[in-house]
């Protein structure tokens, strides 16, 4: 015993050496980079960069943890899912695949043509090109695109994607798609396929940007004899140019292989330049971006940016910083300010808490400006057209916050010693645990007193933050929330989180707290607005409502620092994505 | 070392000492149990103390210093800041002072665990008499009931537990609330330690010749349990309470670096451990946290160690 515990003080003294010297070790390192201001190549931002037309390699493409939903392009929601999965299948449209701006440009994919809408805007009509083949070599038509948008109406099974062609379709009221409902079902209200190369929707209310839907994976053709329902994502039939070898994982990936049904006479938008594309996931997002660094992979796929341990590394290292890209995406950090939950149901009370907040500290709490993004001023980031630089509340002028004017705000509300309300977040996300604490400490300085209740992800949106009875019962008065857009138009990006309408009592919806009659009305016509310019207008106008009811607290406007492989090819950023675009890339030989 | 202490024992100017007066002075030979001692006073002193001292020092734990950090890039200056303010460096993103967070820290650790220890330490004291004294079926089902416990998945069910607690629960809510829960999942689950150890000296202190002659005078069970059995079993009480303490801490270290502790911004060591993990190139940030645990359970072991063997010679090997 005696000895042993001598032992111990001996390991005691050694290990506390140890750390020191550790510590030492890396502060050293750390001081050499100094302060300077890092320089990001961002050339692929607008341009593609190591453009190359030759073929062959095997591109690796690595994940942090598991897939975010599935592989079936009936059921995914990621965006790195949609970007990816455009290598197996193919839609009626799809965005261009270019570098910057020139990626939001819609072109023909197995149409031959845009959409072509009629009775107002309420029919669209799609020509598809004759003689394209699933990967098993059988031809696929028009019916085989309906069945594939058919089958997203069973939101029991097919859980994760967005539920656009179910809510806008003129669908019979009884149907529930193809797995509940008989084979035959007469869904022709909703979808027509009068001949194998046509197919036509019906919506049942007018809507402007149905290309935008058409470019959705939800149109990719899948095979009802081969539709497992939930278990598609285990082998999604492929219509591109490569096709899963064998199965894949949502937890470990597998491998695409070229698909030699796939003619690239009938597909200008894709080079299809590696051989062969390793997926692989549950890797550790640390390891991943080491594994970048060095060479090992090329991709990570999803396109967040490299972990805070990297961060510096990358912006310090001339040879790293060299081939990384800083894009801001189309994508916001806020937080939303819940007005049913007192004193927050005064707009002063709202205001001064937006008053109080310091910018400056919700920036650094995503990683500062390269890898967190700029302080953000409006409801849409910069990307999405109607986005005007108005400031209301003059966050870039005063990154501390305001002290004196939301003391004013709390005078104007009634509360001038201020008051206590919870904030909630994602617990599995330490950026937005911070955004918390940043909160509690701004808001402290004025009064307002935040109790932090952190939130199981999975119920977040569900039961929680997105359940209005929640938020009013346990007086959770702000959400730290981000939304990104599924297009970049106002609709695409504001459509699901202004809309007081999509709150749902029962939980589920991504506005938890927007209710302004005037912004519905305007997302009614947002839809319908054939005149793009106008539609643009229309959403500067609500984004500007939205702020002046004080409903969101912007965050910042999402940048990430993405790191390019060393060995990659042809590699440029889509701006539909926000994304390297995966179609594109290719691998030294 | 231990053969040398009992030849000193056995002579006769010691006669009439009470048992905590002998272990006093063997624990008083015993350098390394004192010295685990003094930290735990030093480490008690420090945390009571620990406004005062953050005072002098970097300020208040939860207060940012975002000019000391570059956000991408980490704490300015050498050793993850270290300056006279901030003796430990500044946390990465916000710079709060890690120096305060770890004395706050302590706080939170010496309460949980110490109130832990005492929850553990009545329960088990009084399920180990009531088995032991009584025996027969009482002792089968009580010691079955000391298994489960001890056989319970305890880590699993707290984590579980702090997800469906209500917001309010006791008339308290919010951090005093965790708190009490913590305390309670702790201690709650640690007594059968206590419990079983209670149990057999109770078993074999009942069996004794003086407690038998209490008996034959017709002195009731209450009075021998309360002046007979109970003054005996404060050593290895004592004893195996301060070798709880550092379990407890332990695991509630374990459950804020899992994220069921105390909600943010509160600084708990396990927490502070579980958000530098990101940060592993800044390895101040996970060292100092680290050293905070680490020299406090050891600092309760080896004075536990001491104290065992102080009032049980026969176990120091």
């Amino acid at each position: 015993m005696r000895s042993t515990r001598k032992r111990a003080a001996v390991a005691l003294i050694a290990v506390a050496a140890l750390g020191l010297a550790a510590a030492c070790g890396t502060s050293k390192s750390s001081d050499n980079g100094g302060s300077s201001e890092p320089k990001l190549d961002n050339k692929a931002l607008d341009s593609v960069v190591n453009a190359s037309d030759q073929k062959g390699g095997t591109l690796k493409m690595g994940l942090g943890g598991a897939w975010g939903d599935s592989f079936d392009p009936g059921d995914t929601y990621y965006g790195y899912s949609w970007d990816l999965g455009r290598n197996y299948w193919r839609t009626l449209v799809m965005n261009k695949t270019a570098p910057g701006k020139q990626g939001l440009e819609l072109v023909p994919d197995i149409a031959t043509d845009l959409g072509k809408s009629s009775d107002g805007g309420k029919t669209w009509t799609y020509t598809i090109q004759s003689g394209l083949k699933f990967e098993d070599g059988t031809p696929f038509t028009s019916k085989d695109i309906a069945y594939a948008v058919s089958r997203t109406v069973d939101r029991a099974v097919l859980k994760q994607g967005p539920s656009y062609f179910a809510d806008l379709l003129n669908w019979p009221a009884s149907y529930k798609g193809p797995y509940k409902s008989p084979k035959n079902a007469d869904i022709s209200s909703a979808i027509e396929t009068p001949d194998d190369t046509t197919i036509v929707f019906h919506l049942k209310q007018p809507f402007a940007e149905f290309d935008n839907l058409a470019s959705l994976p939800a149109t990719a053709p899948v095979p009802a004899a081969k539709d497992t329902g939930a278990k598609y994502t285990t082998h999604p039939v492929s219509t591109g140019p490569y096709m899963w070898k064998g199965n894949v994982d949502v937890a470990t990936g597998g491998t695409l292989v070229r698909n030699p049904n796939w003619d690239a006479s009938t597909d200008p938008n894709r080079k299809a330049l590696p051989d062969q594309i390793d997926v692989k996931l549950g890797l550790q997002a640390d390891d991943l971006d080491n594994q970048i660094i060095s060479g090992d992979q090329d991709v990570d796929i999803a396109g967040t940016g490299v972990q805070p341990a990297a961060l510096p590394k990358v912006l310090q290292s001339k040879e790293l910083s060299a081939r990384s890209d800083n894009p801001v995406i189309a994508r916001e950090w806020y937080t939303q300010i819940i007005g049913t939950v007192k004193p927050l149901d005064n707009v002063d009370c709202r205001k001064a808490v937006i008053y109080a907040m310091s910018p400056t500290s919700y920036q650094n709490a995503y990683g500062g400006k390269f890898a967190g993004g700029e302080i953000a001023t409006t409801v849409l980031p910069p990307a999405i057209p109607g986005y005007k630089d108005t400031d209301e509340y003059g966050l870039k002028a005063n990154p501390n916050g305001q002290e004196s004017k939301a003391k004013d705000a709390l005078k104007k509300c009634g509360q001038p010693n201020g008051f206590s309300t919870t904030i909630g977040y994602r617990s599995s996300r330490d950026k937005e645990k911070k955004v918390a604490e940043a909160f509690q400490q701004s808001l402290g300085k004025v009064g307002i007193k935040i109790n932090i209740k952190p939130m199981p992800d999975d119920t977040y949106t569900s039961e929680l933050c997105g359940k209005p009875s929640y938020l009013v019962d346990n007086k959770v008065g702000l959400c730290v929330y981000g939304w990104g857009a599924d297009w970049n138009t106002g609709y695409g990006y504001l459509a699901q989180i202004v809309d007081s309408r999509t709150i749902n009592p029962e939980g589920g919806s991504p506005n938890f707290a927007i209710r302004v009659p005037e912004v519905d009305k305007l997302v009614d016509q947002l839809a319908v607005e054939p005149d793009a310019a106008k539609r643009a207008e229309i959403s500067t106008q609500i984004d500007q409502l939205v702020m002046q009811n004080a409903y969101i607290y912007p965050g910042i406007y999402a940048k990430a620092v993405l790191l390019r492989g060393k060995d990659l090819t042809n590699v440029f950023l889509n701006d539909a994505f926000g994304y390297y675009d995966y179609t594109a890339l290719g691998k030294k030989q | 070392m231990a053969s040398a202490s009992l030849v000193a024992e056995s002579d006769k100017e010691i006669q009439g000492r009470s048992l905590s007066q002998i272990a006093w002075r063997r624990l008083r030979k015993d350098k390394v149990a004192l010295a685990g001692g003094f930290f735990i006073v030093f480490l008690i002193v420090v945390a009571i103390f620990a406004p005062l001292i953050t005072h002098i020092t970097g300020g208040p734990p939860n207060e940012y210093h975002s000019d000391l950090v570059d956000p991408a890039l980490g704490p300015y200056g050498t050793f993850g800041g270290i300056s006279w303010q901030h003796p430990m460096g500044v946390e990465p993103i916000t710079g709060r002072d890690i120096f305060s967070r770890v004395l706050y820290g302590a706080r939170i650790s010496l309460l949980i665990a110490l109130l832990a220890t005492a929850v553990s330490v009545i329960i088990g004291t009084v399920v180990g008499i009531t088995s032991g004294f009584f025996g027969g079926w009482v002792d089968a089902i009580l010691s079955r009931i000391m298994d489960m416990f001890l056989a319970f998945p305890v880590l699993v069910f707290a984590i579980a537990l702090a997800g469906v607690f209500p917001e309010k629960a006791f008339g308290l809510s919010g951090t005093p609330l965790k708190l009490t829960l913590l305390i309670f999942v702790i201690g709650f689950f640690s007594w059968p330690y206590i419990g079983r150890i209670v149990r057999g000296q109770t078993i074999s202190l009942r069996e004794r010749e003086y407690v038998e002659a209490a008996r034959s005078l017709g002195a009731k069970r209450p009075y021998i349990l309360r002046t007979e059995i109970l003054p005996n079993l404060m050593a290895p009480i004592l004893v195996y309470a301060t070798l709880i303490i550092p379990t407890n801490i332990l695991f509630e270290a374990a459950l804020s670096f899992l994220g069921v502790g105390l909600p943010p911004p509160t600084a708990t060591w396990g927490g502070m451990l579980s958000d530098a993990v990101i940060y592993y190139t800044l390895p101040h940030f996970m060292f100092w946290p680290g050293l905070a645990i680490f020299a406090t359970v050891m600092a309760f072991n080896l004075f536990g160690d001491g104290l065992r063997d102080a009032f049980d010679p026969r176990s120091g090997r």
